[in-house]
């Protein structure tokens, strides 16, 4: 050992304490604390896993979809947020859509190829798909009437307009305003490059109804949870397809709402998996 | 309550809980690098190790370790993740394509955590709990064995001893972090994490659909990850993930572990130069720091400017009902104060100005309150800038903690500071100048160059956090991400070490009259002033093309 050069002693010595420490921290830790954790919180440890009928059902901790296999939301369940894992609340590829906050201008599909549509497009989308379900409004603002982003390109982009185009609404769609600074507003064609033009977001006189949760993905796509809002939002829809009492179904959200922990952290939420199988064992 | 106020409150409630453990912690650090009893289990890895405990080190020895045990971790690390098919564990995973599994080892050792990969569907467990969560021990003990070599640098005199790298690794290890981290994996089980070896299990849903609820060790090394400061998440979506941060108070929990360390080393640092003061004023300008940045960071996400916030009504993209948006933004603030980089938002759908915060926190260095060990040494690496130009306008040689100033100090210190912006804006612009880089980009216009910019400024400062829409995970991002973390990590450390040695040689020289004192607020506010100085000016250009054109436009 002795008769070694330094350099290689040096690295002897480190591959041994690597050795050591792997042993005690990536095997022993872990098992101990796995160990404890079985035994002192074996539910928790092992997911939350909610059971009806005897069989698993889904975690309290992980969101679910309430959606046919059409993909058709099922209206006697409260609706989870919109999920950018996988197909939508797929654990096993978790991911947030990452579109930043000035993503607002699509591409159009065009023949041959698949359009992209921006973030204000999907939440414009969301929030008319679920006005429509909801039976309210799902107008917002910086969204046109037919759900997509009310954005406009102006060309040039600087200096008097000679050409102003609604991107996101593709032709033959009725562009949301007839003009801007006296210019006609055309519609988008497809496969046109819009890219020099000037970008204005057009905010419309627009409120909404629907809650932000309802029209956005969450971080994980898989966030168990929906606002007080949106729950209160969708009651008179379940009820009235479940044959409830609208009373009733507010009583039930009450019961799986977790408020802030010690009143001041996060925000209240409604967990959406328990509040559906409460609906479900409850007869009308 | 409004959320704003229960936003405030959250903070205060941290504030409060920090104030109340750095004392006490960073005393219990303070022996524990400086007592010369070893504990019997302490002495048997020492014999394993084949290493003498009691003989000191020269900063280049001390050096070498160092450099020996990381090269020898990403070899480990790379092997692991290269065989993991035919090992135990593996859930059926294949290997890790050779280009991740380097990116990842190295990300792992630089105590970066940057992560080209997705946790659910690459790594089996063994990879995780054996190669991953080993490493985010180990390397936060290497980054407070640094800190406290340098801090030695200080209160010692005439000596080349800086104390014995196995030594600070070892106790680091098991009488700081193993103990924290044992009790906080109870906890968050206790809050919903999981911590199983389960694979992933079939379920039916309500509505008849398939889902795959996934299982592992993961409360063990969640806690680790935000103790060390490391970050790198369990599954792709990190603590955003129910099954690593369950509910709105193991929220609060995780970032308390992040800041904790951090906060409690200044303490450390006072302890060993023999005046508790100057802790007292280190902990100032990272707290100054620190609270600025959470509150413009609350302030930009809860006023929401910009289109699709507006929109929607509050910048909900890429956040958690149970979390909210201030909460989001606090945690996003704390993970890149340090060098966290775990995520329970995505900073990619920040509103532009809440995004060029996050950014500017890792710009910053990591010093307000810094990665564990990482932040005090850069932060004692400001002082030394600071006592420098204070020197020069005085017209005096500088001093600090007795120590003068020198030209083989000041060199060292600059050149310090110099690796991470130049790795930054290099990084930067290789990759905007070719086809490679640029395909990475998902947002298009400002915020696709404000992902790039972020993903250097992440993987140089060994943060780890990303702008998640760039495509990383192909050859030339996770060559040129490696690189810059490597050489962000390693460089400062060897010229911290060099500057400690040259510390630790010199005479004291008594206090005098001309003297600038470095504990009072003066002094603090100097600190303050210098590091954003010298940030600003550094990457004032680079923020101006991406996030501020953004916010701006």
């Amino acid at each position: 050992m002795q008769r070694l050069p330094a350099w290689i002693r040096g690295h002897l010595a480190a591959l041994r304490a690597l050795l050591v420490l792997t042993v005690l921290l990536g095997a022993a830790y872990p098992l101990v604390v796995t160990g404890a954790a079985q035994a002192v919180f074996n539910d928790k440890a092992n997911g939350s896993l909610i059971e009806k009928d005897g069989r698993a059902v889904g975690s309290a901790l992980i969101g679910q979809r309430f959606t046919d296999a059409e993909g058709i939301p099922v209206g006697k369940y409260f609706q989870s947020r919109p999920s950018a894992a996988g197909d939508g609340y797929d654990p096993t590829s978790t991911s947030a859509s990452n579109l930043g906050p000035e993503d607002v201008v699509d591409t159009l599909p065009a023949s041959g190829e698949e359009g992209r549509q921006s973030l204000l497009t999907q939440v414009c989308a969301r929030s008319k798909a679920a006005g429509e379900l909801e039976g309210v409004s799902g107008g917002r603002p910086y969204c046109t009437g037919d759900g997509v982003g009310a954005v406009l390109k102006v060309f040039p982009a600087v200096g008097t307009p000679t050409r102003v185009v609604s991107v996101n609404q593709a032709c033959p769609a009725v562009p949301f305003v007839a003009a801007y600074q006296g210019v006609g507003v055309e519609c988008g064609k497809p496969g046109e490059d819009y890219a020099a033009g000037r970008t204005v977001p057009v905010r419309g006189n627009a409120t909404a109804v629907l809650p932000a949760d309802a029209v956005t993905a969450s971080g994980s796509g898989l966030d168990p949870h929906i606002s007080l809002a949106y729950a209160e939002l969708q009651a008179p829809r379940v009820a009235r397809e479940r044959g409830l009492a609208l009373p009733r179904v507010r009583e039930l959200i009450g019961e799986h709402t977790t408020g802030r922990a010690l009143g001041f952290m996060g925000e209240p939420a409604v967990n959406v998996l328990e509040l559906n199988l409460a609906l479900d064992g409850t007869i009308g | 309550m409004g959320t704003a106020t229960a936003g405030a409150l959250f903070v205060a409630s941290l504030i409060l809980a920090l104030a109340l453990v750095h004392r006490p912690l960073g005393d219990h650090m303070y022996r524990v690098y400086t007592t010369t009893r070893h504990l019997a289990a302490e002495r048997l890895i020492y014999r394993l190790l084949g290493v003498n405990a009691d003989a000191e080190q020269r900063w280049s020895a001390y050096a070498r370790g160092v450099l020996a045990f990381s090269v020898v971790s990403i070899l480990f690390l790379y092997g692991l993740q290269r065989l993991q098919d035919k090992l135990f564990l593996s859930l059926g995973m294949d290997p890790v394509p050779d280009h991740v599994a380097w990116n990842t080892a190295v990300s792992f050792v630089t105590n970066t955590n940057w992560q080209a990969y997705s946790g659910e569907s690459t790594m089996g467990h063994l990879t995780q709990m054996a190669g991953l969560a080993v490493q985010n021990f180990v390397s936060a003990a290497v980054g407070m064995a640094v800190a406290m070599a340098l801090v030695r640098g200080f209160a010692r005199n005439r000596t080349d001893n800086l104390g014995n790298f196995w030594v600070d690794l070892v106790r680091g290890t098991v009488r700081i972090l193993l103990p924290i981290a044992f009790v906080g994996a109870l906890v968050l089980v206790a809050g919903g994490l999981v911590q199983n070896f389960a694979a992933p299990q079939e379920i039916a849903t309500l509505t008849g659909g398939a889902q795959s609820v996934t299982g592992g060790p993961v409360a063990s090394q969640e806690v680790i990850k935000e103790l060390g400061t490391n970050g790198g998440g369990f599954y792709n979506v990190n603590s955003a993930h129910p099954f690593e941060n369950a509910t709105s108070w193991t929220n609060w929990f995780e970032i308390f572990l992040i800041l904790v360390l951090p906060f409690s080393l200044p303490r450390t640092f006072g302890r060993m130069v023999g005046q508790k003061r100057q802790g007292n004023a280190v902990l100032a300008v990272m707290a100054v720091l620190a609270l600025a940045s959470v509150t413009l960071t609350n302030v930009f996400e809860l006023t929401g400017n910009a289109t699709v916030p507006q929109a929607v009504g509050a910048a909900m993209e890429g956040k958690e009902v149970r979390f909210g948006v201030a909460n989001s933004a606090t945690f996003g603030a704390a993970t890149t104060l340090t060098s966290t980089g775990a995520v329970d938002s995505f900073h990619d759908s920040y509103t532009p100005l809440g995004g060029m915060m996050v950014m500017f926190n890792m710009m910053l260095g990591e010093v307000a309150p810094g990665g564990v060990g990482a932040g005090l040494y850069g932060m004692l690496v400001l002082a030394v800038i600071t006592v420098f130009v204070a020197g020069l306008m005085v017209g005096r040689t500088p001093e600090y903690l007795g120590k003068r100033i020198g030209a083989r100090e000041i060199k060292l210190a600059s050149l310090y500071f110099l690796v991470t912006p130049i790795l930054v804006l290099t990084g930067t612009a290789l990759a905007m100048g070719n086809a490679d880089g640029l395909a990475g980009m998902l947002n298009t216009g400002p915020h696709g160059f404000s992902e790039v910019l972020y993903a250097f400024t992440s993987a140089s400062n060994n943060n780890g956090s990303a702008f998640g829409g760039l495509t990383v995970n192909t050859p030339w991002y996770d060559t040129a991400l490696g690189l810059c973390m490597a050489l962000g990590r390693f460089l400062p450390i060897i010229f911290v070490l060099a500057l400690a040695g040259s510390l630790a040689r010199q005479a004291p020289v008594p206090e005098s009259a001309g003297t600038l004192p470095t504990h009072r607020p003066q002094f603090v506010g100097m600190v303050v002033g210098v590091t954003l100085i010298l940030i600003a000016l550094t990457f004032l250009p680079a923020l101006a093309l991406g996030p501020l054109a953004e916010g701006l436009s």
